[in-house]
């Protein structure tokens, strides 16, 4: 089917215009964090750096960046594995059941961020996790299980099975057909969970909002807070860094994704 | 091949014996006994879904048994992990792990078992060289035919010297011209290292070029087991002597007396020497070149020979002779090769077939072989 010149021209402008409105937040925040004026006006007026000076010298930002980074990093880890034990345990259970569990393990994803935010600090409260590491990882850990296990789940679907067989008749036990065999094929999606899983945390808002406190702000927390006391243009400088990083860390998985599927 | 040590005799035997597999209520195999010989090539043949790969997959350990015994080398293996067996696997799909190169895959079995590095170059040289894929150790499996694919499977299957070889219709999706070829290879190497092969397969051409012996599965049970020569000359079933080889199956009005068995088809009959030991309802089968073909004549046949009316319905030239179809007169089909120099005949020719009382051999009948056949 062939289209005419004028269906032509109208498709393009119209995903021209979606692919604007979808990029036109981070158009409109890049420019602002270099506003010479305290102000988040825009358009800006005038160059500076002074906004990313900020970030990195006052012990607000950095410490909230590196709190950011310390959750961010053990809930990947802690996410990567339980979410991939659990795709691989319902990946072979015959049973029924298998659906139903797979189901109450994606709830996380479905439930509203502000029910499970006041469920949580309910419960935080009377066990004093209330801002502290161990209660951040944890919640966000829930939070990022259901993307590393959807992940997971689609590399193990297209997993031929048969190979373990093959191992197995090779001489390989269970837990070395895995390592071997089973992960290294799975890897892509377990590294693609392993991002999932550090972004969820890492821009995770609402139910930090409930369990944060003065001792221990994560990033988010600390530009919602900043933004709302004054309008401050380090947060799009923080903003642009984000943005940056972000993307790298994407491109990075796609590059690696890439050359795994190539071999 | 002169690098190749012929090591007979270390192969292991294997005795099954009672044995059954249930899955739920369904029984995928139902009392199978069958001993294989060490060193011997023993070939699965049977339909679809008659219980081949189920008897491999016990043998291999990836399903457990329902019930009876199992030895491999003299020693019982149920309850032995597949990864415990010791014993070589090759499967239809190939199943070489896409993310090792040619050589990785073939090293992976010596690396399980610890063979230190400088031997273990060595081994996956010889394994290699053994199927003739020595230049391609450095390539991956996606950059392989399928052929060449199922000969490094092969080498990986042997390189660990397993006393036993399993290979489950390791040929079923190749060309007709290569499967040849390979069938020559897979003889040739079980030859030079006198390891037990088993094979499935439902081509019995196939099963004919390659083994020692034949166990032939119908149902989940074993028809019968012998070498190609005892199964086509002596079939113990029907459901036998029409899986292995061309046939002519004729039914009729049965009578026996002290000296045979008479057959009336069509108001024509024909007799044989034999009379049927067991029960059931007697059927003649003959093979294509115990029969023969004449111009329809108002004599009779003479020199004791049966004869029975017929018209070609099909020539086919085979090169060293033809192959005819012949359709009876109560509308059944005899199939015919005759040789060389022989009288030719034409599509519609009336025809008398003849054949002496003792080339038909007397089966029981067996609906059940129409309908599994096709
Ligand atoms: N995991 C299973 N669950 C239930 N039934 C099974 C299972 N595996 C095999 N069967 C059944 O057991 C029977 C024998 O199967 P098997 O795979 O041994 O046949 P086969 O002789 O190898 O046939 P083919 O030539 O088609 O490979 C079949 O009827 C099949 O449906
Ligand atoms: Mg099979």
């Amino acid at each position: 089917m062939t289209m005419s010149p004028f269906t032509r021209v109208l498709l393009g402008l119209c995903c021209l215009l979606v692919a604007l409105w979808l990029v036109a937040p981070t158009l409109v925040v890049v420019p602002m964090s270099f506003n010479e004026n305290k102000s988040l006006a825009f358009p800006p007026k005038g160059f500076t750096l002074d906004w990313y000076a900020n970030f990195f010298s006052n012990p607000e930002w950095s410490s909230s960046l590196f709190n950011s980074l310390k959750v961010a990093s053990l809930v990947a880890v802690a996410a990567t594995v339980l979410g991939t034990l659990a795709a691989f345990g319902l990946d072979r259970m015959k049973s029924a059941s298998a659906g139903w569990l797979r189901m109450i393990l994606l709830t996380p994803m479905i439930v509203p961020g502000v029910v499970l935010g006041i469920g949580i600090y309910a419960v935080y409260l009377d066990t004093h996790l209330v801002g502290t590491l161990f209660g951040f990882v944890v919640a966000h850990t829930m939070l990022a299980i259901p993307f590393v296990l959807i992940a997971v789940s689609a590399s193990l679907e297209v997993f031929d099975k048969r190979l373990e067989l093959a191992a197995a008749s090779l001489g390989a036990g269970r837990w070395t057909t895995f390592r071997t065999v089973t992960m290294p094929l799975i890897a892509p999606g377990i590294l693609s969970g392993f991002l999932f899983a550090f972004v969820t945390s890492f821009d995770e808002i609402i139910v930090s909002l409930f369990i944060t406190s003065p001792y221990l702000k994560t990033l988010p927390v600390q530009i919602y807070s900043s933004i709302t006391r004054d309008a401050d243009p380090t947060v799009a400088a923080v903003g642009t860094i984000l943005f940056l990083a972000t993307t790298l860390l994407i491109g990075l998985g796609l590059v690696l994704f890439g050359r795994e599927r190539r071999t | 091949m002169a690098t190749a040590v012929p090591t007979l005799g270390r192969g292991a035997a294997i005795g099954i014996r009672s044995v059954s597999k249930h899955y739920g209520g369904f029984a995928a195999l139902s009392d199978v006994s069958l001993h294989i010989e060490p060193g011997e090539f023993m070939t699965f043949l049977g339909p679809s879904g008659s219980g081949k790969t189920t008897t491999l997959n016990l043998i291999a350990g990836f399903t457990d048994i329902s019930g009876g015994h199992l030895d491999v080398g003299g020693k019982s293996v149920v309850g032995v992990p597949a990864h415990k067996r010791n014993i070589g696997v090759v499967f239809q799909h190939y199943a070489l792990f896409p993310h090792m190169t040619v050589g990785g895959n073939v090293a992976y079995p010596l690396s399980l078992r610890r063979v230190p590095a400088a031997e273990r170059t060595e081994r996956v040289k010889r394994a290699l060289e053994m199927v003739k894929m020595t230049d391609f150790a450095h390539r991956y499996p996606s950059e392989l035919s399928g052929g060449q694919q199922q000969r490094v499977a092969l080498a990986r299957a042997i390189v660990f010297d397993p006393p036993l070889l399993l290979m489950d219709e390791p040929l079923g999706a190749l060309d007709k011209k290569l499967r040849e070829w390979l069938q020559l290879e897979i003889k040739r190497i079980h030859r030079e290292l006198g390891t037990t092969f088993v094979y499935v397969t439902h081509d019995q051409e196939e099963a004919l070029v390659l083994s020692d012996r034949i166990a032939v599965f119908n149902g989940g049970r074993v028809e019968q087991i012998g070498t190609g020569r005892q199964l086509y000359d002596e079939p113990a079933t029907l459901f036998v002597g029409r899986f292995i080889g061309d046939s002519t199956v004729l039914r009729g009005a049965a009578r026996s007396d002290g000296t045979g068995t008479a057959l009336t088809i069509a108001g024509e009959t024909v007799v044989t020497d034999k009379r049927l030991s067991g029960g059931g309802v007697p059927v003649m089968l003959i093979r294509p070149e115990k029969l023969r073909l004449q111009r329809r004549s108002a004599t009779g046949a003479g020199d004791g020979l049966n004869r029975l009316a017929g018209r070609i319905s099909e020539v086919i030239y085979l090169g060293s002779g033809s192959k005819y179809e012949v359709e009876l007169a109560d509308g059944s089909t005899a199939i015919v090769r005759s040789p060389l120099g022989d009288e030719s005949f034409a599509i519609g020719d009336p025809v008398d077939l003849l054949f002496s009382p003792a080339d038909a051999k007397l089966l029981a009948d067996d609906r059940s072989a129409d309908t599994t056949l096709t």
